[in-house]
């Protein structure tokens, strides 16, 4: 049922993706939320690099609690998407393609993601304690004064994961509603 | 007259802060159950079996349910033949949601102004709801609120001639356009009547109740019934990927109101519905 999927998330892998597919996520993503994506997207526009190589970079909106003691991170769940409308575009320019979060996104972000290749991947919101299990690996690489909202590295290992919103625009949230109610009415 | 200590104030806060974010309360998780013995969407019923993988993580090991621990609402019933002695009683308080934060390593989520931001590193200040009630016990409630649903919150100032049917429609209305964001299923609180603040209290104050109670007027818990049904056969789902399972509870809590108004205020909360009280 559920697809392996390796990253880094090229534009090849992208397009084998489809809204609703279950998917275990492996390999290095990056967290940030509002105040992480204000402070790059402001570089961006000074001309300055990024902390990290957005090339095929899969982004994590994810403020963790703290790790307690012989934890690598503390409950690590996503937080709502909507709120890095504004900056998702820009990142995916410059070659960020995943996503990782909940809640609905902005038409211009569809828009974005089908010019780039793009993947808004869903995961479960509010089951923090159970997503932690699946990073192996947590390094803080910028913004620190940010506490739960800087910008951290990860590798995850079989991240449990639903595609929302796939390369071609295809969206999870009025598919599986409309799919569900059909059924119903049979 | 009784005389309690604010020390001991502070320590029963710093307990609740730690206990409600990491054990779901008893009528949530079983309303979670219950839902997924009924649940049949196919994604659906997955997210919920991981729902409730994650809530038993949380009690097992002790780690905080969601990651986000929320602001610290703290509901304080105190009885009029109480004195509090030794310290002022909001600065408890907030040492209590100091202490408990930093020593249950939950996450810091507080800023010290709403447009000029700035966190103040220790989930401080907590949101202090007092009420003086008869009695010589101090009652106190603490749930810590989640802003992915609090955002998706509404309040509506009806002309009473919409009636009912305004208020259902409203109900419906505000989960509609909800939908994924607040972390579906949800529990949703609402409040009725009063002036414009006191209807949002009312709303915050129906999701400290317990959802497997009832309003104790039959025509609320009627309401309830049938608002739970209906948002129920909306098919948003689990997480919003379609589903039965929309909400796990609806309460409903009143006050009387002006001739010429009839406030609504809709908090909506998510499936990590936290409350806990202590009495000292």
């Amino acid at each position: 049922m559920e697809k392996h999927i390796t990253l880094p998330l090229t534009k090849e892998l992208a397009k084998t993706l489809h809204a609703g597919d279950r998917v275990l996520l492996t390999g290095t993503i990056y967290t940030s939320r509002d105040a992480g994506h204000k402070r790059m997207c402001e570089a961006l526009e000074r001309g300055e690099q990024l902390p990290f190589d957005p090339e095929d970079a899969t982004i994590y909106y994810v403020g963790p609690t703290p790790a307690k003691p012989g934890q690598v991170i503390g409950s690590a769940g996503p937080t709502t998407s909507g709120r890095m409308d504004a900056y998702a575009p820009t990142m995916m320019s410059v070659g960020a393609r995943g996503m990782i979060g909940k809640g609905a996104r902005l038409p211009e972000v569809v828009e974005a993601m089908k010019q780039y290749s793009g993947v808004y991947f869903g995961a479960i919101g509010g089951a923090g304690a159970l997503l932690a299990k699946s990073i192996k690996k947590c390094e803080l690489i910028a913004y620190e004064d940010l506490g739960a909202e800087a910008l951290r590295k990860l590798y995850v290992e079989d991240m449990p994961l639903v595609v929302i919103i796939d390369s071609e625009g295809k969206n999870l949230y009025e598919e599986g509603r409309a799919s569900y109610l059909a059924g119903r009415q049979k | 007259m009784r005389e309690i200590q604010a020390d001991q104030i502070t320590e029963v806060v710093e307990r609740l802060c730690i206990e409600a974010n990491e054990h779901l309360p008893d009528d949530v998780k079983c309303a979670i159950l219950h839902c997924r013995s009924c649940e049949d969407g196919e994604i659906a019923k997955s997210v919920l079996d991981d729902i409730i993988k994650n809530f038993e993580i949380a009690d097992r090991e002790n780690v905080p349910i969601c990651q986000d621990t929320g602001m610290a609402c703290v509901f304080l019933e105190i009885g009029q033949d109480v004195h509090i002695a030794g310290g002022d009683l909001a600065d408890a308080v907030n040492e209590g949601v100091r202490r408990g934060y930093d020593k249950g390593y939950l996450r810091k989520s507080v800023v010290k102004d709403p447009i000029r931001r700035g966190n103040t590193g220790d989930n401080t200040p907590a949101m202090i709801y007092t009420e003086i009630v008869p009695g010589e016990q101090v009652k106190i409630t603490l749930g810590p609120k989640g802003f992915g649903s609090e955002n998706m919150s509404a309040i509506r100032m009806f002309k009473p001639s919409a009636g009912l049917q305004g208020i259902k429609d409203f109900i419906l209305e505000t989960v509609e356009a909800a939908g994924p964001n607040p972390c579906p299923p949800m529990v949703v609180g609402v409040g009725i009547g009063g002036t414009f603040d006191k209807a949002a209290l009312l709303a915050k104050k129906a999701l400290m109740r317990p959802i497997d109670t009832f309003n104790e007027d039959p025509f609320y818990a009627d309401l309830e019934r049938e608002m739970l049904e209906k948002i129920n056969e909306l098919g948003i789902g689990p997480q919003g990927f379609g589903g039965r399972t929309t909400a796990i509870g609806l309460n409903i809590e009143t006050l009387p109101t002006h001739i010429a108004g009839m406030p609504c205020a809709i908090n909506i909360n998510c499936h990590v519905t936290r409350h806990k009280t202590e009495v000292i």
